[in-house]
């Protein structure tokens, strides 16, 4: 008998947590509003602190409620979920690492153990230590949210970033009629080939480019998956009716190709970006002219 | 402008005769049996007309896989012996990207920008040259 007694009980504590912070929702959110975490984010109204805390007791006592206290992804805590990222970004704004966020996250607990505590005060002690960690569960769940809140917006911060740096790192240039080229910048990896070549390819169709000058005198280096990229793009243009033609091969990188053992001789290389373009125009029929004789030309 | 074909199964690609030059269209997938048919269907019509070129557009193509590659490159070879040039002209940045992953380069294939350019490159000598000339040439 005695066990189906308990059977009947469980979830009773939960839920008696659940009705302890919906009693004392006004009296937690007071002071977790004075607690770093709240102050530190609501700096201009100590009211809106104060609501934020609330909505955030309201969530831990529907998920108290429900009886889930150990489960993150219980119903209670997405509605809070928002808004604890956008505390947790203007933390990490303000340069603070995820471990500091735990702590002030964790500082949080004591106000309302308290509060039980001195509710419980005359209850059995058996009692106390069973709601009190029960409480502390509850709490330990939300710092779990709180991290993950933390990370996923500095993951989504990283994200944005890069994809800042792609957009700008493949501009494509029309040069003349029917001449594109791509200005490479800095280190090239494989993700960053792929969106030069999807972009430059993209270009040739767009511009009905005949040539395509791929210019390299930014990239620092030259490996092999780099080189092997290049050839790769360079055998996709033409297949498209485009030729392609490689510029700005620095000694040290030309060296290395060699070393590679790498065979770029069927890559219409230049030295530089106005050779290129001089052979591109040449190619198409445009008489370059020195600059003596200005006037005779075809432009 | 049409030679005349007999009737055949559904998937068919037809040649078309412009001039000197065939005109084949690929849309789409290209079955085995399309790809023999259309393979047989392009010799007889350079050896009938004594064409000097086949211009294959393959702008049509959205997915490609090895097998359209080698029909490619099959047709190529086949109209070489029989002195026609082949010209693929329109694919797609997404195919041609496909077909180099691939490892299918097609050397010594002709390529062109567009079908348009690739039949009026027969004209010349140079495809590129010539509709270069006239765009530079024009104000």
């Amino acid at each position: 008998m005695p066990e189906q007694e308990a059977a009947e009980q469980h979830g009773v504590p939960e839920r008696e947590i659940g009705d302890f912070l919906h009693r004392r929702r006004e009296q937690i959110a007071q002071r977790w509003a004075d607690e770093t975490f709240f102050r530190s984010v609501f700096t201009v109204s100590r009211e809106e602190a104060v609501d934020a805390g609330r909505a955030l007791v309201d969530a831990l006592a529907q998920v108290a409620a429900s009886g889930r206290v150990t489960d993150p992804e219980a119903a209670g805590f997405s509605q809070v979920r928002e808004q604890l990222a956008r505390m947790c970004a203007a933390r990490s704004r303000a340069g603070l690492t995820p471990s500091e966020v735990s702590r002030d996250v964790a500082a949080l607990r004591p106000p309302v153990v308290d509060l039980l505590v001195a509710e419980l005060r005359d209850a059995p002690e058996q009692r106390l230590r069973e709601r009190s960690n029960l409480l502390t569960v509850l709490m330990g769940t939300l710092r779990v949210i709180v991290m993950e809140a933390a990370l996923s917006e500095n993951q989504a911060l990283i994200d944005r970033q890069r994809m800042q740096l792609m957009e700008m790192a493949t501009p494509v240039i029309k040069l003349w009629d029917g001449i594109v080229a791509v200005p490479l910048i800095g280190t090239l990896d494989s993700a960053r080939s792929q969106v030069v070549m999807e972009t430059l390819l993209e270009s040739v169709v767009e511009q009905q480019a005949h040539f395509a000058i791929l210019d390299i005198t930014g990239v620092p280096t030259v490996d092999s998956l780099v080189a092997q990229h290049l050839m790769k793009t360079v055998a996709a243009a033409r297949l498209m009716g485009a030729e392609c033609v490689v510029s700005g091969i620095r000694p040290a990188i030309a060296q290395t190709i060699v070393h590679l053992g790498l065979d770029l001789g069927s890559v219409v290389t230049r030295a530089s970006l106005a050779d290129a373009l001089a052979y591109a125009l040449r190619k198409l029929g445009a008489d370059i002219v020195p600059p003596s004789s200005h006037g005779a030309g075809e432009r | 402008m049409t030679g005349g074909f007999p009737q055949h199964a559904a998937g068919h690609v037809p040649v078309l005769r412009l001039g000197d030059v065939l005109l084949v269209t690929l849309q789409g997938d290209l079955h085995d049996s399309a790809a023999e048919q259309l393979q047989q269907d392009i010799g007889e019509a350079i050896a009938a007309h004594r064409s000097r070129g086949v211009v294959i557009d393959v702008s049509g193509v959205e997915i490609v896989d090895s097998f359209l590659g080698r029909v490619l490159a099959e047709i190529a070879a086949k109209a070489e012996l029989l002195a026609a040039q082949t010209v693929v002209a329109g694919m797609r940045p997404a195919v041609a990207i496909t077909m180099v992953e691939l490892g299918l380069t097609l050397p010594g294939l002709r390529t062109a920008l567009t079908a348009e350019e690739a039949v009026r490159g027969f004209g010349g000598t140079d495809p590129v040259l010539r509709t270069a000339r006239t765009r530079l040439g024009s104000p």
